[in-house]
């Protein structure tokens, strides 16, 4: 019994660290496939000299944040200027801890795919995510500076009001699965491939892109960058940051993007299961078949890390009233239509 | 494991509320406040109460403490004058707060035979316990409750456009 649980903490302890480490990984990454493609999408090579194809870019860029100075104006509030890009980051980090990467694959009864698997998994990414936003809250007042204090009253606004309709639109999800544990919100679409996903199976797409356009908001990305728009703010709530404290707030931006993306993944595309369903045959040995649900859900992440990218690429910047007119009366409302519309149809059939 | 817990969540729950008082900066005091709130989630939790804990920390430390540190950001309220207080606070207010503090103490410890008792960790309310009683057996609360709020929404509204016209 002892030495069960020891082995279960170590282990724990292990899979925390290694996520840890490909979650920022990933975040280093996602930074250079952003500069690279949006530099095809505006006609230009994008970062090519750090190493073959600038691939060793991410780690110049570290070097590079963690050598600056790290000034601090005169006159901010120590305390909370201190705190505000820690708790950005560590409520970035924290709900990756609930996302199932691949089926349950049990070594010595831990499972290997997924850190925590809780009933409420749905619910802490949103707890985790509301909680967010002060890091973001906090860096705009106490830098004491008004390029910060706008970015991060205009952000806050955003963010509450973007996580009604983000919230509601899971709601269809959620009774289609009867549970808010994202395991079993997977399980009801891997059944038949791609035709039992969520999005197209499920008839969630209203809810899908509901989803996408709130997440967008929720992650002050473009086109609802408001709380950072450069030609209005300088760079919204972390004008006044820079070294590893500015470089901490990106992290979490990035991290927050890839958290997003995963949880779209879970919800409308199925996670970790197959497009193709039980039409390939089950092939290789059983190692194989433990990797292969994780090689999917990192395509369909790695999808939507594009689409993000895409996105902004393409897209211009929303104005402030449209930002709020859009999600207020747009979204909020067909959000609460897809859940009356799903709930009747759900009815129905049973 | 579960006590230690509680001790802990308590301990902070109760450092917050104190330091709420004391603090003389309203940021300080509403993140204090947003402490309170999770640690309270913490507990409930630890009751068993998963989904009051998620929309305990989603609805108060998520949205309606932002919105307060929202608005102490917005009017950019300074730090509070250090009063003597006011003499009725003196004479009422402090034995009035012991007085409530003690008839609850009481009414508790006298009925906590009547009201049962749960212990840490013992069991699990899911979701679907929760929503059953909540439109089985409460049906009629809940209602009623969703419609007063709608109300005061309405209200808010009817207040806020006033001004306009």
């Amino acid at each position: 019994m002892e030495s069960s649980i020891w082995i279960f903490l170590l282990l724990s302890v292990l899979k925390v660290a290694v996520v840890t480490v490909i979650l920022l990984t990933a975040v280093a990454y996602t930074v250079l496939l952003e500069r690279k493609v949006v530099g095809r999408i505006q006609n230009r090579w994008g970062p090519s000299r750090v190493g073959p194809f600038g691939l060793l870019q991410p780690l110049a860029d570290g070097i590079k944040l963690f050598l600056k100075e790290d000034l601090m104006p005169s006159n901010v509030y120590k305390p909370l200027y201190i705190a505000a890009p820690m708790i950005a980051l560590t409520c970035a980090l924290i709900s990756i801890g609930v996302v199932p990467f691949g089926k349950e694959v049990f070594v010595k009864g831990v499972d290997i795919f997924q850190i925590s698997d809780i009933n409420i998994g749905l619910l802490v990414i949103l707890g985790v995510t509301s909680v967010g936003v002060y890091g973001i809250a906090l860096s705009g007042w106490s830098s004491n500076s008004k390029y910060s204090l706008l970015g991060s009253l205009r952000s806050s606004a955003q963010l509450v009001s973007y996580e009604l309709a983000l919230g509601l639109s899971l709601v269809g999800v959620v009774l289609r699965a009867g549970s808010f544990r994202l395991r079993d919100i997977v399980d009801i679409q891997s059944t038949h491939g791609l035709l039992s996903w969520n999005v197209f199976g499920g008839l969630q797409f209203v809810a899908f892109f509901i989803y996408l356009t709130a997440a967008y908001a929720e992650t002050n990305r473009a086109p609802f960058d408001l709380p950072e728009a450069e030609s209005e703010l300088t760079a919204g709530y972390h004008t006044e940051y820079s070294s590893m404290k500015f470089a901490m707030f990106f992290m979490a931006e990035y991290a927050n993007m890839i958290t997003v993306s995963c949880v779209a993944t879970l919800l409308f595309l199925g996670g970790w299961s197959s497009p193709f369903g039980n039409l390939l045959p089950a092939w290789g040995g059983p190692v194989v078949q433990a990797l292969l649900p994780v090689f999917w859900f990192v395509v369909k992440v790695f999808f939507f890390l594009f689409l993000y990218i895409w996105v902004r690429g393409t897209l211009p910047r929303f104005r402030y009233d449209q930002l709020m007119g859009f999600g207020w009366k747009f979204l909020l409302p067909v959000a609460i239509l897809n859940i009356i519309a799903t709930s009747l149809w759900l009815a129905y059939r049973v | 494991m579960h006590l230690v817990l509680f001790f802990i969540f308590g301990g902070l729950c109760v450092a917050g509320a104190l330091n709420l008082l004391l603090q003389r900066h309203p940021i300080n005091s509403a993140l204090s406040l947003i402490v309170v709130m999770t640690s309270l989630a913490v507990l409930y939790l630890l009751l068993g109460a998963e989904f009051l804990a998620a929309a305990q920390v989603i609805v108060y430390s998520g949205a309606i403490m932002v919105l307060f540190t929202f608005v102490i950001m917005l009017l950019n309220a300074g730090r509070e004058e250090k009063t003597h207080g006011s003499k009725a606070a003196y004479i009422v207010g402090f034995p009035g707060a012991a007085a409530i503090l003690g008839v609850l103490a009481y009414i508790f410890l006298k009925q906590s035979g009547n009201l049962g008792s749960a212990k840490l960790g013992e069991y699990l309310v899911t979701t679907s316990d929760l929503s059953r009683v909540l439109f089985r057996d409460l049906l009629l609360p809940f209602e009623v409750t969703s419609v007063l709020i709608l109300i005061a929404i309405l209200g808010a509204v009817a207040l806020a456009r006033k001004g306009h016209e």
